[in-house]
């Protein structure tokens, strides 16, 4: 065996493993750009202990769009307490916001 | 690779702006268990079980919707067919467990019950004719249960004698829910192959072939489907196709997602997921509009019954990848007063009975919610019925007749049945008698099944 394959063979095989044990929350937010959005989401999710491990955003047009990868398993939060708050703080800010485990988007949209 | 903003835009956009959902998340319940010979102890027996093992369906269905941010419209119960449990019983009059499955149905907090049903596509037992002569007023005093009676078969052919029943029963319905405009009707459907695990109503039974409780699933999706054809508007019907089978695929995943998901928490078995598109009243929400922005001006015109079988068989195609176990019904709805769509075609004229009778014959359901002039004679709703009994016996596919004789109103008037039942004009219906053929009673053989042309 070549020493990449001997290398690969394992850590593929870890990153191709399903996430099944520890479901990943993505949060969603849409709405009309504004200064500090990012601050504003971000702070509720540090206040819950909840960890960004992806993150991405863009403007299209006046359009503001960003999805967030949290984990959430080293919190002793519920998951319906990270929706409650952060659909509150959307409500605040006048933006839609939501936060859905991730398998919703995985299952379809992979096959 | 994480999931890209591309896909979460795409499933965030259909739940909120094209109506995605799951349309309902239905427990199917065996209640084989709970046959006595007297109705009270009988009753108990029924009541007891539901309200155990669905007791946490609805809660657990809601934590669902939340944690997966998809909406979960529905939650019902199918239960064994209750003609099998009234054979061997000391009554006559089943009203009473009509009574009790609407009780349990209110105490777990489901919307619809299915199953106060009969399987008569070859003969009558005791238990089939106390079911049968009992659903005027079962239906006349209850809100959730739904009744199914199965009358034809392509292997056992058409029991005319329940055809010409089944007539008299719909328009017995109909009046004595006169003062709703006849809404016992509307949860009383005569099949033709019916499934044992479709998950919508007023269809629904637990088949005796199922597991003792076991969770089906029914998707939705008409809006999802029609914007997705609507962005490719001059494409070939390869490309057509294509397109619907792709979002088919994503709309029945979420289905077996969520599933999976309710039969793992509530530790009750996973039956199918179910194909089938259906409409609601919502603008927007149409499998009707499906047809027209593929180019068809108005649902019901030329070309209506090839649109609606691409349709069918693309979101097949689609569905049956995205799941393990697909079932039930599994086809097209065309429902008229649940179909904003169907409603417009019909009151400017274009969608006849006759064209829709045409559409049945390439989609899952028949003639469904169909609304009929009051007047409408019992033998020509058994007309009706045997035509789309036909249908399916000799296509060797599920049919189905939910008709309305909406009791005082005419061809032309219009009917509100609220809700996801919605609203519909009056059909015209032909005068011609077809009394002599329904009454010559029997049954029409089982066809061949070869010299299939």
């Amino acid at each position: 065996m070549k020493d990449w394959q001997e290398i690969s063979k394992d850590v593929l095989a870890e990153a191709l493993k399903e996430e099944t044990d520890n479901p990943k929350i993505i949060v969603s937010v849409l709405g009309k750009d504004q200064v500090g959005i990012i601050a504003e989401i971000t702070a509720v999710i540090a206040s819950l202990g909840g960890n960004i491990i992806d993150i991405n955003q863009t403007i299209f047009r006046e359009l503001f769009s960003m999805n967030m990868v949290l984990d959430i398993s080293k919190t002793p939060e519920p998951f319906s307490k990270f929706k409650e708050e952060l659909e509150a703080k959307g409500k605040e800010l006048g933006l839609m916001v939501l936060a859905q485990r991730e398998d919703t988007f995985t299952k379809m949209h992979r096959v | 690779m994480r999931i890209s903003p591309r896909e979460i835009l795409e499933t965030i956009k259909m739940v909120e702006l094209e109506h995605f959902d799951i349309r309902t998340v239905t427990m199917g319940i065996s209640l084989r268990d709970c046959a006595r010979p007297s109705i009270d102890a009988l009753c108990e027996a029924i009541y007891e079980k539901i309200v155990t093992k669905a007791a946490n369906l609805v809660s657990v269905a809601n934590d669902i919707e939340k944690e997966f941010g998809i909406p979960i419209i529905n939650k019902r119960i199918s239960v064994t067919p209750i003609a099998l449990l009234a054979d061997s019983l000391e009554e006559d009059n089943l009203t009473k467990v009509a009574q009790t499955l609407d009780k349990a149905a209110k105490e777990v907090g489901v919307n619809f019950i299915g199953g106060f049903s009969a399987l008569i596509e070859k003969g009558f037992t005791k238990g089939d004719r106390r079911l049968l002569n009992s659903i005027p007023e079962a239906l006349a005093s209850t809100e959730r249960v739904c009744s199914s009676i199965n009358v034809a078969s392509t292997r056992a052919g058409i029991n005319m004698d329940a055809v010409g029943l089944m007539g008299k029963v719909i328009k017995e319905t109909a009046l004595k829910t006169a003062q709703n405009d006849g809404i016992g009707c509307a949860k009383l459907v005569v099949f033709c192959n019916i499934p044992e695990d479709n998950p919508f109503m007023a269809g629904a039974l637990h088949g005796v072939s199922e597991a003792e409780t076991v969770i089906n699933i029914g998707v939705s999706g008409p809006g999802v489907v029609r914007n997705a054809i609507s962005s490719i508007p001059k494409k070939d019907f390869g490309v057509l196709a294509e397109t619907i089978k792709r979002t088919a695929f994503k709309i029945t995943r979420a289905g077996e997602l969520i599933g999976r998901e309710a039969s793992r928490r509530l530790g009750v078995e996973f039956g199918i997921v179910d194909l089938s598109l259906a409409p609601t009243p919502a603008v927007g929400d149409s499998v009707a509009e499906i047809l027209e922005t593929m180019g068809i001006d108005r649902c019901g015109g030329p070309g209506t019954t090839a649109a609606l079988a691409l349709l069918n068989d693309a979101v097949k195609k689609g569905g049956a990848m995205a799941s393990c176990y697909v079932g039930g019904l599994s086809g097209a709805f065309i429902p008229v007063s649940e179909d904003a769509g169907m409603v417009r075609a019909v009151e400017e004229n274009v969608l006849t009975l006759q064209k829709l009778e045409a559409m049945t014959a390439v989609c899952s359901v028949g003639l469904d919610m169909i609304a009929l002039p009051g007047d409408t004679e019992a033998a020509t709703i058994s007309g009706i019925i045997a035509d789309e009994m036909a249908i399916g016996v000799i296509n060797k596919k599920t049919t189905a007749v939910r008709a309305i004789p909406v009791p005082g109103k005419k061809a032309g008037d219009h009917v509100e049945f609220g809700g996801l039942l919605g609203s519909s004009p009056i059909m015209n219906v032909s005068q011609v008698s077809c009394q002599s053929f329904v009454d010559r009673g029997g049954r029409i053989p089982a066809p061949l099944q070869s010299l299939i042309n």
